[in-house]
């Protein structure tokens, strides 16, 4: 991912912030500028809680080598508690602690770094509950 | 001439949250693979935090104050400033600061800046934000100690170089669930552990570690806080030192005159290792989840170069509010995800790929 663009990404990245739909209430994630239910172009931000339900996962062995140093991966469509669904790793688990239905968090983490001299890419991943969480 | 430092209007903690990551390795296992488990008798600690390959001193940062954040009940906007201290800040050039206050919604009317003095860089943070907010140039400022520790493969340090650390939110005392008494600092150039530019990992000069560095500097800061306050050892309830193992610090406090007791619930060292900016604070949390109001803390990190910030904290009736609404440091200590050497060795780069 270029700067700009990461630097433009960064409120979805850091906060899970998405849109809601003025007219009809409909939640997007990531943010859209057209409401897919009124077809109306009238949105507002909307931050997500950050915790949802494990919908389904699987397991990443190959990948690009900017992601090499954190395989095998996680990856897991979250229900985010607001209904909306998200793409997104899974982090602090391993493989056969997973469970459909888990309860999840949103946490921020390093995504990859570019190289060793550019940018680290931080964004969303969720994790399992801890404590009071 | 009064040393200790009490600012013009009275502060104190009114949030404060904890980050350790999830996974451990055994000193048993570092053992094996270096020392053929020679030296088992004589290991410093039972098992050491590791970072994941996706976690570093700015997500941590971001874990720990999220969680002071819960507790403090505060606007993020009315925080002024954040101020993370580190020997692991991820850039070199680029403040960890200002992803953090991304994060949190915090900017962008604050100042931020990264502090580093070695171990005791969380606690420079919080002298910073006593007086930021002592002198009513702001309400609330953010300090964080957080980190990432590395030793060379083999080293001595590796035993023990963890990662966790501490964040806290500085606000006045009357909303504080932590009234900060009054705090001191002493340093003096004592060259004991260091890191040069572009080195991974540091140096340190061995014995020279103990006595003329961590006993001194702490045995000057923790003194003089008690002497000008008037307060002896009995008048506190809990005392946190920096622990870099588990010998230093038991020693210290048996020397300073404070008992087993006394430092048993902020001692964490020999569970999670010694996570430098993040150790000293890291035992203030646990204490604080768990101390009564009314009570009276001693806390003094350590950090090489060398110095020690000494503090004394007495517990307010608000903690017994905000201690749930967020985790306890003692559930980041329980939650524990051993990992093997190999899979520390990959996470930690320590395999070099020509
Ligand atoms: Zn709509």
């Amino acid at each position: 991912m270029d700067i700009p663009r990461y630097w433009r990404l960064r409120n979805q990245r850091y906060k899970l912030e998405g849109s809601r739909c003025k007219a009809c209430g409909k939640l997007f994630f990531p943010p859209r500028q057209i409401c897919t239910k009124c077809k109306k172009r009238e949105m507002e931000p909307y931050r997500f809680s950050g915790r949802g339900t494990i919908y389904s996962y699987t397991t990443v062995y190959q990948t690009s080598e900017r992601f090499e140093k954190q395989l095998p991966s996680i990856f897991a469509i979250v229900k985010l508690e607001e209904d909306v669904l998200v793409t997104a790793q899974l982090a602090d688990i391993q493989e056969w602690a997973v469970k459909i239905g888990m309860e999840v968090k949103m946490v921020v983490r390093k995504i990859y770094e570019e190289k060793q001299t550019g940018p680290i890419m931080y964004g969303y991943k969720f994790r399992p509950l801890i404590d009071v969480d | 001439m009064q040393h200790v430092m009490k600012p013009n209007r009275p502060v104190g903690i009114v949030g404060y949250g904890a980050y350790i990551p999830a996974f451990r390795i055994m000193s048993r296992d570092i053992s094996r693979l270096w020392r053929n488990e020679q030296d088992l008798n004589y290991l410093p600690i039972e098992q050491k935090s590791v970072p994941g390959a996706d976690e570093d001193t700015i997500t941590m940062s971001i874990e720990a104050a999220n969680n002071a954040l819960a507790r403090a009940r505060v606007n993020p906007n009315l925080i002024r400033a954040i101020w993370v201290g580190s020997e692991s800040h991820p850039y070199a050039v680029k403040p960890s600061g200002t992803v953090v206050a991304e994060a949190l919604e915090i900017s962008p009317h604050a100042v931020s800046g990264d502090f580093e003095f070695a171990c005791k860089a969380g606690t420079e943070a919080i002298q910073a934000a006593i007086g930021f907010v002592g002198s009513s140039m702001a309400d609330y400022a953010l300090a964080v100690g957080m980190d990432t520790a590395q030793g060379r493969p083999g080293d001595a340090l590796e035993y023990t170089a963890a990662a966790g650390g501490a964040a806290f939110i500085i606000g006045p005392a009357e909303q504080a669930v932590a009234t900060i008494e009054g705090s001191y600092s002493y340093v003096s150039d004592t060259p004991d552990f260091f890191r040069r530019a572009y080195q991974k990992f540091p140096e340190h000069g061995n014995r020279f570690t103990g006595e003329p560095a961590y006993f001194h500097h702490l045995r000057n800061s923790v003194g003089t806080l008690m002497e000008e306050m008037a307060l002896k050892a009995h008048d506190f309830d809990y005392a946190v030192f920096h622990q870099p193992n588990t010998k230093f610090p038991v020693k210290l406090a048996k020397e300073l005159g404070f008992t087993r007791d006394q430092i048993k619930d902020g001692l964490l060292v020999p569970k999670i290792g010694n996570t430098y900016a993040g150790a000293a604070v890291l035992g203030l949390t646990a204490i604080l989840d768990i101390a009564k109001p009314g009570s009276r803390i001693l806390a003094a990190s350590f950090g090489s170069g060398a110095g020690s910030d000494a503090f004394c904290l007495s517990i307010n009736n608000q903690i017994e509010e905000v201690r749930t609404l967020a985790p306890m440091t003692t559930h980041y200590v329980r939650r524990s995800v051993v990992i093997d050497y190999g899979t520390y060795a990959r996470w930690r780069t320590k395999i070099i790929q020509t």
